[in-house]
């Protein structure tokens, strides 16, 4: 069984009738880290949080592993949400015995040893911390799983470039042959190199799923100017 | 030789340049192991598929050898590293006499230019 994510006819309409996914079908490979690409409000974030069962579908399905999203589902499958939802008045240290508790493949000493690379202290208070840092926090706390599937929406959003690099270095290094990276983001240029395949997503319709290297073969340019070539307004 | 990776061409390829390059200029020399993929792809900050391609692409070539436990050396057979030196470096000369044509120097022109600059110290 190769792939990790079958999504087959998937559709969300929201109150209003506002249609956010229409009729999607999808496959994620596993061992791959993969753009999901589309300009605001194309869908991404409904997409995802449907894969972590966080919305329910209007029709269709999402099958992690053969199974529907659920408690076995999100077990494998580490996420890191758009928005940060750690209470503010915690430690850094008490998050990470908080995650030990939480997650059976939460991996203490990988999150310190990448909080000390980017200098970060284990008791800083969450709340005293820079938008960026608590960004950096929050990833690290997810990339410390030794999880199946890693979602991460607007990753990188937040932080330097500087810490960028290091980000971007720690999934390339940390995630294992078994395990998919699908990240989010506006920031192409930032993360082309690191990506093995895109998915372009245009009204809640795949536009596009390709390898990096095919669209830079095939269309001669970065998959960052074919984005905006594509969509552009 | 850095990663500096051209953004409209395919990555494999540009990777497998540096590589190629760091063997012929000696940076990896010959009969030694070169770094992991893991390694090269954190270093280039590239996806550790696209370098494990780039890798694969030179094993074809025969510049590098997959070792039979683990990671890779580079060839021990120096005449091939000094082919794939020649091979470049007339790949370079080629596209240096392109660019020439196109400002339009004729090939006496061009020689004599070479021969001119050459001699001036630089670096």
């Amino acid at each position: 069984m190769n792939e990790l994510v079958v999504v087959n006819n998937l559709t969300k309409v929201y109150e209003k009738k506002k249609i956010a996914l229409d009729h999607m079908n999808l496959i994620i490979p596993r061992g791959k880290i993969i753009g999901l690409l589309g300009p605001n409000g194309s869908g991404k974030t409904t997409l995802i949080k449907l894969v972590n069962g966080l919305l329910t579908a209007t029709e269709g399905e999402i099958l992690i592993n053969g199974s529907q999203p659920g408690p076995e589902s999100k077990s494998c499958v580490s996420y890191l949400p758009e928005r940060t939802y750690f209470q503010n008045s915690m430690k850094i240290s008490e998050l990470i015995s908080f995650f030990t508790d939480f997650y059976k493949d939460f991996r203490p000493e990988r999150a310190k040893m990448m909080l000390s690379n980017l200098g970060i202290h284990e008791d800083a208070r969450l709340k005293t911390l820079s938008k960026g840092t608590k960004e950096k926090v929050q990833l690290i706390m997810v990339m410390s799983r030794e999880a199946q599937l890693y979602i991460l929406d607007e990753p990188i959003a937040g932080v330097d470039p500087a810490a960028r690099d290091y980000i971007l270095k720690t999934i390339i290094s940390n995630y294992n042959e078994n395990a998919t990276v699908l990240i989010s983001t506006h920031l192409i240029s930032d993360i082309e190199k690191v990506l093995d395949e895109v998915i372009f997503i245009r009204n809640g319709r795949i536009l596009l799923h390709d390898t990096v290297e095919n669209i830079r073969e095939c269309k001669g340019k970065s998959v960052d100017a074919y984005f905006r070539e594509v969509f552009a307004c | 030789m850095a990663w500096n990776l051209d953004s409209d061409r395919p990555i494999y390829a540009q990777i497998l340049e540096v590589i190629q390059f760091r063997i012929i200029a000696g940076q990896y020399k010959s009969g030694t192991k070169i770094p992991s993929v893991r390694e090269l792809a954190a270093e280039a900050g590239v996806n550790p598929n696209t370098m494990q391609k780039a890798l694969t692409e030179l094993e074809r070539s025969g510049l590098v050898m997959a070792l039979r436990t683990s990671g890779r050396i580079v060839t021990e057979d120096v005449e091939m590293i000094r082919e794939t030196r020649n091979k470049l470096a007339q790949e370079q000369i080629r596209e240096f006499i392109d660019r020439m044509k196109k400002l339009g120097f004729e090939k006496e022109e061009i020689v004599e230019l070479l021969t001119q600059t050459g001699g001036e110290k630089h670096e």
